[in-house]
């Protein structure tokens, strides 16, 4: 393997170039993003500076404590993320509800990764079971949102054939059927999607990240397939958890549907 | 059958006492904004009172499984649902829905023919005009044979001449089956021709019972 190239400052430097083409087309269009691309681009840059220290300490000393703690950030900060991105209002029910499903299905997905695919020892092995969790969660964050969005939007514009549904005596379970497949179907069908154009259509950013810190393409591509399957099942139980509990929000005890007009 | 004792909802519903009779043909009538479609979902379990109480064969309504009364007091809501698929399916999902057996290709043409519907089985629902989607919503209902049929203006989007055949088919399926029939029109005329109690509701208050 051919010795990794360490990016010297200035060349990193080099890399803004693209931000600054991006400044001169936006204020040449006229655009009013200037503001936008300046601050997300310093964000980045250091959040991510300040993430590479982090990683550097954890890794350097290893603790359960630790690495359940960053777990722990990651997963509020996905959860806080999925509330603020809705445009809809959420109710308390619904918001617990996403909580617990984020929780659950990310949670039993990374212990089923790290501790039977990849067979970590220690399990809370910061160099594994950060990253990992943090494509799980990250993916499993974009999955369920797209369900609560599809979720919330169903049963506002079908209230009357929920309600239809009702009328004739149908449970919740089955008034609401075809809301929640279709909420569970758009979430899921993203990880799909980006799993038929993989190695032909683009290199994800984890195997790229690896061939270019020097691991061998085919050791990186057995990473990235397990990892691939490990963000699928991560999605597919989060958001299968959200939406079989999160329609019932939508009904009382009574089998009322409780959506204001 | 139904009693409603000191009920309140709101600012639209405010009834003293006010009795339905089983197996007759009950009429609520009343100007648009009266409370007449809630007084009907209300029947139907889909709102509960905020006071009082409505009795249902003796029975307090906030004790009766909601899905359980809904299967025996179905209700037809004055815009038809219709569901994607064909005449077929949406009569089918009606069965299906209450969880009941499916019923038999023979007895779907019958009521389709009850509710003067002349269409196949196969044609797509979501063609239809607005007052044969409105039949069709009728004959799902009819298919589920219910005690009580809850319908809120069945017949709002007919004609004179049709609406006068398909209340005349319902009134009769209902007689027939011994089935309480509780009908919103804003027709005095369909009241007056076929009512067997007519309730008149003003402002939220029963006006005549």
């Amino acid at each position: 393997m051919d010795k990794v190239i360490d990016l010297q400052i200035w060349q990193m430097a080099a890399a803004y170039i693209f931000v600054l083409v991006l400044l001169v087309i936006v204020r040449a269009k006229g655009i009013k993003r200037e503001s936008e691309i300046v601050l997300s681009s310093v964000r980045m840059t250091i959040q991510l500076i300040f993430t590479g220290y982090v990683l550097v300490y954890l890794f350097d000393n290893p603790n359960p404590i630790f690495s359940v703690l960053v777990y722990a950030a990651m997963e509020t900060f996905a959860i806080f993320n999925i509330f603020k991105r809705m445009k809809q209002k959420l109710s308390a029910g619904l918001k617990r509800i996403i909580a617990l499903s984020m929780f659950f299905g990310t949670t039993v997905s990374l212990l089923f990764f790290i501790l039977v695919v990849v067979n970590v020892s220690p399990w809370y092995d910061p160099r594994y079971f950060i990253p990992i969790a943090g494509m799980l969660i990250g993916n499993s964050m974009t999955g369920i949102s797209l369900g609560v969005s599809r979720l919330t939007d169903g049963m506002i514009t079908n209230k009357s054939l929920v309600e239809g549904a009702l009328m004739l005596g149908a449970t919740p379970k089955l008034a609401a059927k075809q809301i929640v497949d279709n909420a569970f179907d758009s979430a899921i069908l993203p990880t799909i999607n980006s799993m038929l154009g993989m190695g032909i259509v683009f290199l994800p950013g984890m195997m790229t990240g690896q061939i270019l810190s020097g691991t061998s393409p085919l050791t990186a591509i057995n990473y990235q397939i397990a990892i691939m399957l490990g963000i699928l099942g991560s999605v597919a139980l989060t958001v299968i958890t959200f939406v079989q509990l999160g329609y019932k929000t939508f009904f009382n005890k009574d089998s009322q549907l409780i959506i204001e007009d | 059958m139904f009693q409603i004792i000191d009920l309140k909802y709101k600012n639209i519903l405010d009834i003293k006492e006010l009795e339905i009779p089983g197996q007759r043909i009950t009429c609520i009538v009343g100007q648009s904004g009266s409370g007449k479609t809630t007084l009907l979902r209300m029947l139907n379990k889909l709102i509960s009172p905020d006071s009082g109480k409505i009795l249902y064969n003796d029975e307090n309504l906030k004790e009766i499984d909601s899905i359980g009364l809904r299967r025996k007091v179905v209700m037809l809501p004055q815009t038809p649902v219709i569901f994607n698929g064909t005449i077929r399916d949406n009569l089918q999902i009606g069965l299906k829905l209450a969880e009941k057996p499916e019923a038999a290709d023979s007895e779907l043409l019958e009521i389709l023919e009850k509710v003067h519907l002349k269409k196949g089985l196969d044609e797509n629902a979501d063609k239809l005009s607005g007052g044969e989607k409105q039949r069709l919503a009728l004959g799902r209902v009819m298919l589920l044979k219910p005690e009580v049929l809850l319908l809120d203006e069945p017949s709002s989007a007919l004609d004179e001449e049709t609406e006068q055949l398909i209340i005349e088919s319902v009134v009769e399926f209902s007689k027939r089956n011994n089935r309480t029939l509780i009908m919103v029109t804003h027709s005095k005329k369909v009241a007056d021709t076929f009512a067997d109690n007519i309730i008149e509701i003003k402002e939220g208050k029963v006006v005549e019972a």
